[in-house]
């Protein structure tokens, strides 16, 4: 405690048993300047029972937790148009995009394309890669072995507020 | 494998291979990033090194290359240069226990008791190269040998040379092969060894990493001291500096900036004073120290002689060790009053921290009651809670001024801050 009052030890009884060895009267208690603060140490204490549940307690849901597996890895995106419409993908949403995944056929990727990011189907099949919409308004892209398609990231998860959570 | 190994990573062209993870197009252009207030270039893409411009060229100087070239020039953005830093650390991390952040785009790894996991260090390397380029799009080269000093050679060699593929083993080499690598190496390369102590070397006929190595460590610690003869000896593969993986305790803590024009009132100069002040005293609480004494200072612009100067500077002592930014600021006002002067343009102003010591060392007090310095406390720690949460400056003392800030920096080409705020995030479609 910071504050508790400490006697110098010239107020201890048992200095004063040695009174004649000492040059000076040792101070009464009392003559000692009084403490300038007094502080209550507060505890807790709980009355009645314990709560059955504290042992079961938990940490609360983290949606980091649940939405990135790999933290260094992982980047967000805000996706803008309609192209992803039909995988539930809207404007305005987030995407969770992870870099340390290698793109599996059907996974829905950021690619590099024309140096614009695009967010479409990865389909590879039989040798041949395809970017595929989900929304019958635009064509795949497809590419020949020679073509460089950059993959930017796997995406891993769509984050959405509704307007009434806003 | 005997004795200790250091690897030494570095990222290639931190600043501009960050802005390139997040602009595909910029990928082949060549760019600058400048420095704060957009003053000289601190980062280079390899493009532009090969046009000869140096390391801290002006932008200004660097106009009609520009023109010519079609370099861009980006402002610095920090904020996401060092979310990047921290990524690549913690893809690092994984690989060994061991490690220091040297700054922000360097780490030294111990790796001699997990070298062996990945088939040696170089493949070792290799595979650090992969994970990084992988997970957070940027390119780094690795450097590894006996001693701190080495590692950042073999840096060097990585970096330079396109034989290693990006990673360069000193050990992988024979012993001729290191010397004819040694004597190819200018000795201003080495680390530590300065542009002074170059000229100096010179005289003595020290000229290449080799001559270096080669010189008695007992007369260069008689010529230029310890510093230079662990240097020599860290090079003759003896190690003398080992990991710090916790940086020590500042002595010092200095903020400052030069303002984006001219500043002439003082009101403005507190405005810019304060948020300094409030800065260096959350680097202050961040190391857990205090305080005794703070210098403000004031600057004019040296660049335009024909203006009058002025450059004051003044120690103020405090009554006590404190970590309280609104004692401080109050420290560093009165600083401000006894050193302004009228009449001058001013172009920087900035507040050093000095006497710091351990606040778990604090004396008790004879003028404050301990009752108001727990209130102190609590209140700091909740303004660095709250800023930490919200974002810097949520919270501030009035002393900073609210209004749009004429001294703050110039970045007018700055790019978003891609992984740290919802409203820049990059846009896919």
């Amino acid at each position: 405690m910071p504050n508790s009052v400490k006697f110098p030890s010239s107020c201890l009884a048992d200095n004063v048993e040695h009174e004649g060895n000492l040059a000076q009267k040792p101070l009464s208690a009392l003559s000692w300047p009084r403490p300038s603060q007094v502080k209550l140490v507060v505890h807790k204490l709980s009355a009645g029972f314990p709560s059955p549940a504290a042992d079961y307690a938990e940490d609360e849901l983290d949606l980091n937790e649940y939405l990135i597996r790999n933290k260094p890895a992982t980047f967000l995106f805000t996706v803008k148009g309609d192209s992803m419409i039909e995988a539930g993908i809207l404007s305005a949403d987030k995407v969770v995009v992870d870099r340390s995944l290698i793109a599996q056929h059907r996974d829905i990727v950021v690619a590099v394309v024309g140096g614009d990011y695009t967010l479409k189907f990865f389909h590879r099949q039989a040798g041949v890669i395809q970017l595929h919409s989900a929304n019958p308004r635009y064509p795949p892209i497809c590419f020949s072995q020679d073509d460089e398609l950059q993959l930017w990231g796997v995406v891993v998860g769509v984050v959405r507020r509704l307007k009434s959570g806003v | 494998m005997l004795g200790p190994q250091f690897a030494l990573v570095d990222v290639n062209n931190f600043y501009v291979s960050c802005e390139r993870v997040f602009q595909p197009r910029l990928q082949c252009v060549p760019m600058v990033v400048l420095s704060n207030n957009d003053g000289c270039a601190v980062a280079r893409s390899n493009e532009v090194k090969a046009l000869g411009v140096k390391m801290g060229t002006p932008w200004f100087k660097m106009q009609d290359l520009a023109r010519e070239h079609g370099i861009l020039a980006f402002s610095s953005n920090y904020t996401l240069y060092a979310d990047m830093s921290n990524r690549v650390v913690s893809v690092l991390r994984a690989f060994s226990p061991d490690l220091e952040v040297y700054s922000i785009d360097e780490s030294f790894l111990r790796v001699d008791r997990v070298a062996h996991l990945h088939g040696g260090a170089c493949a070792m390397g290799q595979c650090m190269r992969e994970r990084v380029a992988l997970w957070t799009g940027l390119p780094v080269c690795v450097g590894v040998g006996p001693t701190k000093t080495l590692a950042k050679l073999a840096n060097h060699l990585a970096k330079k040379n396109a034989v290693f593929n990006g990673v360069c083993d000193l050990n992988d080499m024979t012993r001729a092969e290191r010397v004819e690598w040694m004597s190819k190496i200018a000795v201003s390369e080495v680390w530590g060894v300065g542009r002074r102590l170059t000229q100096r070397l010179d005289l003595l006929g020290i000229h290449t990493v080799l001559d270096l190595r080669r010189a008695n460590p007992m007369d260069i610690r008689t010529h230029f001291g310890v510093v230079l003869e662990r240097t020599c000896q860290e090079l003759r593969g003896v190690s003398c500096l080992s990991l710090e993986a916790m940086a020590p305790a500042k002595k010092q803590i200095i903020a400052s900036r030069s303002f984006g024009g001219a500043i002439e009132n003082k009101a403005q100069l507190l405005e810019a004073l304060s948020s300094h002040v409030a800065r260096a005293a959350e680097k202050l609480r961040e190391q857990k120290s205090l305080c005794a004494a703070l210098q403000v200072f004031l600057q004019t612009n040296r660049f335009k002689p024909n203006e009058p100067q002025y450059n004051p500077a003044v120690l103020v002592p405090l009554m006590e060790p404190t970590d309280d930014t609104l004692k401080l600021t109050r420290a560093a006002s009165s600083a401000l009053t006894q050193i302004f002067k009228m009449g001058y343009r001013y172009k920087k102003t900035g507040v050093m921290f000095c006497g710091l010591t351990q606040a778990s060392q604090r004396q008790e007090s004879l003028f404050e009651s301990n009752l108001e310095k727990d209130r102190s406390t609590r209140l700091m720690g909740t303004v660095d809670r709250i800023n930490q949460h919200f974002g810097s400056g949520t919270i501030q003392s009035a002393a900073c001024g609210v209004s749009q800030k004429a001294w703050q920096m110039r970045s007018n080409n700055r790019s978003s801050r891609y992984t740290t705020c919802w409203m820049e995030l990059p846009v896919v479609s």
